[in-house]
């Protein structure tokens, strides 16, 4: 089981992320994350899924995607070159006394505060996933009380 | 000019020149009815809408164009949905309106409301939910050609009755594009380049023809690069009829209850050509043991199809037709003849059989082969599903396309009545003959009125034997003998049903019967016919190789 970024350029329709959606589920695969959005052409959505699986039958589910009549492209990002980012939320528990200390942390990051409380402190962090990992878990001593990431979105390098 | 959405429906129904439409009214769908009540297509008014869709896809089988249904919404669709499942395995052209409450009541709950779309997604190669009248025309369009074309499969066309009734000006497209969808139709020519010379150097080549060759109408291109290699073929049940199977080359079908002698080919082969067929498991058996020695080429139109199941060393993806046009050009003949030569001996060997004593027992497989004798083969044979359709592929020689139709993937029973039906519409030159079970013939029983309504003198052969057969047979061999609610002697009075329902029925109880039944059948030409055949009631299907075994465990059939 390999983890797979899977780009797939759709036309912009409703039923689409259903169509999609369906055929990782009707394999029993659990999407780790899934982003949908706009793209320069108003008539085409992106979505970006990263979902762990056999390479055999995400090669198979990679050729039924491409079957889908609503799907213009499909490409498979773990093997390619390709800046990938994703947003995380990230709230702490955090009283005046921490303070400091957090935001020392959070600066080694480049993490914003969104919010602050008198208990918590609220920090937006973006980047590759592994950063967002390292900053949970040196975070998560201080208290995590919620915590939440957009899904991936991954762009292909230019090569020159 | 503007005209109403149910208008529209319709024009372009008649711009697709559909000539046979299937299907059943009900509320959201009147508008479409009110159209469809002088329009110059023949509609055919089914009794429950699997049945239509069931016909519709025994026409578009038995005719290679596309069929038509049509069902209101909720219940009707729903009823459909069995028969979209059947077409969609099977690759059938299918085009499905549904009706839908009105647009504003989407979601609500409305009286007969179901999400379609939903429940058919994994059904269907696509679907469309119209949502605005200045679309409809363009889907319909799009549904046709995503229908018919690549891979061919079903497609729905969801109606709101609010869009039946409004006005739009109404210009059929004449042609389609769409970006997503662009089947390959050419071969690679390196690939097939490479074919060939594999083909050329193999030893003990076999090629494994598929319903997509029946689908491509590449049965002549089929017969001609057989002709020109000389290599033998077997096919699946889907598709049976391709190479004529009078012939010595053919080995019939192959799988779990092909002939010893295919599996044998298959399983000694040092080449596998499979065209036009997808691997399915009740082909290869323990995938893992399935062709240990050879090497695949293999040619199909769905690169979804292409080492899916077994891996394959040259994949051609495209049209059946026109890349084996183009090996037939480049082609040489391999050097084969011991492997031909083994081949014909173990057929010779390892027939197919039955034991049927004189004055005992009616044999389900001999009542096949009579009907395969008196109508010299030129029969279009429908089958239900189970120990009947067995039978129907196993003791009746094909020797054209189109002319075995039956499910293959899904595996529907209560499919080969209606879908007798469709072919008959399709087939008028052609008697068509239901090879039932005592079983299936009852799941949908109800549309004998339909053919008897249009004079259908379809013959619906029913190898009685009081049993739901195969689940019997497998409990049998696999389970110990517990018939758990497979005994289905309590049955109806099938001579009485034909009467009622206006049919001619024909009581069969012993094997000298047999062959004056049919003939009188045959001769019967503004009515179905109900042959009920008092068959042999424990009969096995055989050979047989268990699911998920090999070659090496095939059952054979042990004669007294």
């Amino acid at each position: 089981m390999s983890q797979h970024i899977i780009s797939v350029k759709v036309e912009n329709k409703f039923g689409v992320l259903a169509r999609v959606a369906g055929l990782f589920s009707a394999r029993g695969y659990n999407i780790d994350s899934l982003a949908v959005s706009k793209t320069e052409d108003d008539d085409i959505s992106i979505m970006t899924i990263v979902v762990k699986g056999d390479d055999r039958i995400i090669e198979q589910v990679k050729k039924q995607l491409h079957k889908l009549i609503d799907i213009i492209k499909v490409s498979d990002h773990s093997q390619q070159a390709s800046i990938k980012r994703e947003l995380a939320l990230i709230k702490l528990n955090c009283t005046a006394a921490k303070r400091g200390e957090v935001l020392q942390l959070a600066t080694l990051f480049g993490a914003e505060v969104a919010d602050i409380s008198l208990k918590t402190i609220t920090f937006s962090v973006d980047g590759d996933s592994g950063k967002i990992d390292r900053f949970i878990e040196l975070a998560a001593p201080y208290g995590i009380k919620e915590s939440m990431r957009t899904g991936l979105v991954s762009i292909l390098k230019e090569k020159d | 000019m503007k005209i109403k959405g149910s208008q529209i429906i319709v024009e372009s129904l008649i711009k697709e020149n559909v000539e046979y439409m299937f299907g059943y009214p009900g509320g959201v769908v009147i508008p479409i009815f009110h159209e469809l009540y002088n329009a110059p297509i023949k509609f055919i008014l089914s009794r429950h809408e699997q049945g239509a869709i069931h016909a519709a896809d025994g026409y578009a089988r038995a005719s290679g164009k596309t069929g038509v249904v049509l069902a209101t919404s909720g219940p009707g669709a729903t009823n459909l949905v069995t028969g979209i499942a059947t077409a969609h395995l099977d690759s059938v052209p299918i085009v499905a309106i549904t009706g839908q409450v009105s647009t504003n009541l989407i979601g609500n709950d409305a009286f007969q409301e179901v999400d379609i779309i939903g429940i058919t997604r994994p059904i269907t190669k696509h679907n469309y939910l119209v949502q605005d009248i200045k679309d409809l025309a363009k889907i319909i369009k799009e549904a046709f050609h995503i229908a018919s074309t690549g891979r061919p499969g079903p497609v729905v066309i969801d109606v709101p009755v609010d869009i039946s009734n409004s006005m739009h000006n109404f210009e059929y497209p004449s042609t389609v594009s769409i970006r997503g969808y662009k089947p390959t139709y050419d071969g690679h020519t390196g690939q097939i380049s490479k074919a060939c010379k594999l083909i050329e150097a193999s030893k003990k080549p076999i090629i494994y023809a598929g319903g997509g060759i029946v689908i491509s109408n590449s049965s002549d291109e089929l017969r001609e690069f057989v002709k020109k290699t000389g290599i033998p073929v077997t096919t699946t049940l889907l598709g049976m009829g391709v190479y004529p199977e009078t012939d010595n080359l053919s080995m019939n079908m192959l799988g779990m209850h092909g002939t010893y002698y295919a599996n044998y080919a298959v399983h000694h082969s040092d080449l596998l050509i499979a065209i036009g067929a997808r691997f399915d498991d009740r082909v290869t058996g323990k995938i893992s043991d399935f062709i240990p020695h050879a090497k695949v080429i293999h040619i199909d139109i769905d690169p979804a199809s292409v080492s899916k199941n077994v891996l394959v060393d040259i994949p051609i993806v495209g049209d059946c037709k026109k890349i084996l046009k183009m090996m037939n050009k480049e082609i040489n003949p391999p050097k084969i003849d011991e492997w031909v030569e083994e081949l014909i001996k173990v057929k010779k060997d390892h027939p197919l059989q039955y034991d049927m004593k004189d004055g005992g027992e009616i044999k389900p497989q001999y009542v096949v082969e009579q009907f395969y004798e008196l109508t010299e083969g030129k029969a279009v044979i429908t089958t239900e599903v189970g120990q009947n359709q067995m039978w129907a592929a196993q003791f009746f020689k094909y020797t054209e396309p189109r002319t075995f139709i039956s499910s293959g993937g899904l595996g529907t029973m209560g499919y080969g009545l209606p879908a007798a039906i469709g072919a008959q519409l399709a087939r008028p030159d052609r008697r068509v003959i239901d090879i039932a079970g005592d079983g299936s013939i009852q799941m949908n029983i109800q549309e004998l009125i339909v053919a008897a309504q249009h004079k259908l003198p379809i013959i619906i052969a029913i190898l009685n034997n009081g049993f739901l057969g195969m689940v019997r047979q497998w409990q049998q061999l696999f389970w110990d003998k517990r018939y758990s609610h497979t005994c289905i002697d309590f049955a109806p009075d099938f001579i009485k049903l034909a009467e009622a329902y206006g049919c001619e029925g024909i009581m069969v109880t012993e094997q000298k019967e047999v062959a004056p039944a049919i003939k009188k059948a045959l001769k019967i030409t503004d009515k179905p016919i109900i042959i009920d055949f008092k068959v042999s009631k424990e009969e096995n299907v055989y050979p047989m190789v268990p699911a998920g075994k090999t070659l090496k465990d095939i059952i054979m059939r042990e004669l007294a």
